[in-house]
Formats: C-alpha cells, sequence, structure tokens
C-alpha cells in the first residue's frame, strides 16, 4: 500500500508497464520475439519441470553447476573469438585437429600425454629442427601426503618429455627433497603444479585427482587424529 | 482495497523480473571457447584492436612447451610476458615463427586480433575461473614479495 502512496503508479496503465518491461529485458538478453511470450508467462514462477509443483524455483537443481554445453566448439562460435572478424573462421576446428587422438573426460577431452607416447603427435623440441629428440628423464618422486588421500607420484617421463628441466627448476620447484611445501589451495590458485595444470595441461576436477594421488596408503595406514580430538576432555 | 492488492502482485512481480534481468547481464557468461585458450588484452584495447588469442591446443599439437616457455622465454603466466607488434616484428615471442618462414607472418592480423573486443586477458576454462567461490584478488607486481 505505501508504495502505492509513494509513487504514483495508480495513473500508470499496469499492462503497458509489463509490455516496456518486456522489451527492455529482451533487448538486454537477446532474446527474439517468439521467446518474450515465455518470459511473460514465467514471471509467475513456474515450478519447476518434473518436480511437485509445490517445489519453488529457487531450488533447483545443481544451482551452481555449469555444464559444457558445446565441447570444442569451432573458433567463430566459441564465445572469445569474435564472429565479425574474417579471421576467426579461417582459424582450425579443434575437432578436425583431434580426430584420432586419445580422449579424456576434462581439459582439451584429449589426452595429450598419451598421444605424444603412442606417437599420435609429432611435436618439435627445437623451433627449426624437426629431429630433436627432448632429454627425457625417468624418475618417479613419491610425495606422502598427511591425509587419507592416496600419496602423490610425480613421474619425471612425461613432464621432460613435454618440457626442459630449467621450466620448473629451481624457480617453481627447488630440486631438493623436503624442500617443496604443496597443497591443493595453493595449486588451485595457480602455484606450484597450478602454474600448468588448471590452466593448460589436465585441469583439477574430481575425475582428475587419481592421475597425480595415485599410490595407495599401506593396508595398516590410519589417518592421524586431530590434536583437539586427543585433547578432547570428553572423549 | 481488493484491487490494490492485486496492483502489489503485479508491481511486485515486474520487480521481480527487473531484478532477473538485471542478474543474467551481471553473471559471466561461461563461453564454450577450448580449454587454454588465452586471451591477451594488455594494450590491444586501447589500441583499438580485437584482443589477441592464443590457441594453446593448436601450438602443442605442433610443438613442445619447452620450444616457447625454455627457448623463447615465454612466461607462465596469461599478459605476464608484455608482448608488443615491435617485439614480434623484431623476432622476439610470436615472432620467432610467425614470421614467414616457420609459420605465416605477422600481415595476417585478424588470424591472431581475433577476440570479441573488451575481452579481458585470461586463460579460458582455468580453475581459477571456475571456482564458485569469489576469485582472490592477485597482488600487484609490486606488492607482491618474490
Amino acid at each position: 500500500m505505501t508504495i502505492i502512496k509513494i509513487l504514483p503508479l495508480k495513473q500508470v496503465p499496469s499492462k503497458l508497464a509489463v509490455i516496456a518491461l518486456i522489451c527492455l529485458f529482451a533487448i538486454v538478453s537477446n532474446v527474439n520475439a517468439a521467446e518474450t511470450g515465455a518470459t511473460k508467462k514465467s514471471m509467475k514462477l513456474k515450478p519447476v519441470q518434473g518436480q511437485s509443483d509445490k517445489v519453488s524455483k529457487a531450488n533447483v537443481f545443481n544451482r551452481l553447476l555449469k555444464k559444457d554445453k558445446n565441447k570444442n566448439a569451432p573458433p567463430a562460435e566459441d564465445g572469445i573469438h569474435d564472429p565479425a572478424n574474417e579471421g576467426s573462421h579461417v582459424l582450425q576446428p579443434p575437432k578436425v585437429a583431434y580426430v584420432g587422438l586419445p580422449t579424456t573426460e576434462f581439459g582439451n577431452y584429449v589426452d595429450w600425454v598419451q598421444a605424444l607416447q603412442k606417437g599420435y603427435l609429432k611435436p618439435r623440441y627445437d623451433r627449426m629442427d624437426p629431429k630433436v629428440e627432448p632429454l627425457v628423464m625417468d624418475l618417479d618422486i613419491v610425495r606422502p601426503v598427511k591425509a587419507s588421500m592416496p600419496d602423490v607420484v610425480f613421474p619425471h617421463k612425461p613432464h621432460t618429455q613435454w618440457l626442459h628441466c630449467s621450466n620448473c627448476h629451481p624457480k617453481i620447484f627447488i630440486p631438493q627433497k623436503g624442500a617443496n611445501q604443496i597443497n591443493m589451495a595453493a595449486i588451485m590458485l595457480g602455484e606450484k603444479c597450478g602454474v600448468c595444470h588448471g590452466k593448460v595441461s589436465f585441469p583439477i576436477t574430481t575425475k582428475s585427482c587419481k592421475k597425480c594421488h595415485s599410490k595407495p596408503k599401506p593396508k595398516n595406514w590410519k589417518p592421524p587424529l586431530s590434536q583437539a580430538s586427543v585433547k578432547n576432555p570428553w572423549r | 482495497m481488493k484491487l490494490s492488492l492485486d496492483f502489489i502482485v503485479k508491481w511486485k512481480a515486474i520487480l521481480f523480473a527487473l531484478m532477473g534481468s538485471v542478474a543474467i547481464i551481471m553473471i559471466p557468461q561461461s563461453a564454450p571457447a577450448e580449454y587454454a585458450d588465452v586471451v591477451i588484452n594488455n594494450y590491444a584495447d586501447a589500441a583499438g584492436m580485437r584482443p589477441a588469442v592464443f590457441p594453446h591446443w593448436y601450438h602443442r599439437i605442433r610443438f613442445r612447451c619447452k620450444v616457447c616457455h625454455a627457448d623463447l622465454g615465454f612466461k607462465f603466466k596469461a599478459g605476464g610476458n608484455k608482448i608488443t607488434m615491435a617485439k614480434i616484428i623484431d623476432g622476439q615471442f610470436c615472432g620467432a615463427c610467425h614470421n614467414g618462414e616457420i609459420s605465416w607472418s605477422v600481415e595476417n592480423c585478424g588470424m591472431c586480433h581475433s577476440g570479441i573486443p573488451g575481452t579481458p586477458t585470461q586463460i579460458h576454462g582455468s580453475t581459477i575461473q571456475k571456482l564458485v567461490a569469489p576469485q582472490y584478488k592477485a597482488l600487484s607486481d609490486k606488492k607482491r614479495v618474490q
């Protein structure tokens, strides 16, 4: 009631206002004429499809989970390249290049390490000379993990097939046992392994945990009790 | 009295729609671009060019990481190399290959400068971009203790 008293809304024909708002909505979200009818209807908060009429639209399933709808989209449709630019249409679409490569469930959906090791790719190690062979070091580093996750095994082999020692040592990782403190929060914010993993090389998702955390704990292993639990007076 | 209640309900709906439409504009839309595509917009927008887009996937099919990140001195940071066209025509950074010998030359402006104008510097699909919680603001280079 007070709103009506403050604003002279009674004079404004409400239908006109609704139409004006729909127009604004259509312009800002690039909705075409056919869809404006739907938005007009959806103003009365509709229940979620396939659920009870009483379930509010606010309580949708997987509210924050965004799916990759159009994976490996061609450049002109990928949301980063400008379709108005002629060059965007000349660029190779990723799907064309990925034919025959081993697949994964994350990142580019290509298993780059397998593709290289099985010979599906022959990337140059030298800018000019295709015959230069990489300096491969086959050394696995086991990093114990305090919590219940399996211990991390770092394989030098696939890394040295792509990279050079100087890419990581000594700036990112000090080449000395016990000198590098690593945690997942730092990795996800782009430090340590996160300098590449989660940006270019395979990303940090639930499906990729076991690629690093690959050495199971001994059978008699038990998770360490926290101090709050050990010193608990009510224990 | 009944009529005015109806009125309030209607205006509430309109307010909801307005807030909704504002929210739709504000939420960054996730683009289906390829994982690890780098948008570089240090100077491009200010110079009236589209931002440059670097497709990691295309280049890693042809070269190993070492070629650019060890030999050519590209840092592991989007926008961290301060690449300019002057440096490229001098044979640095992209210009080491994009010189008409190993790959096509710089006259093909639109092949690199193909991003949607105004797109900020980023690595597309990075973990930080996918975090649901608000992003931490990176410290500026001056504040960061190396």
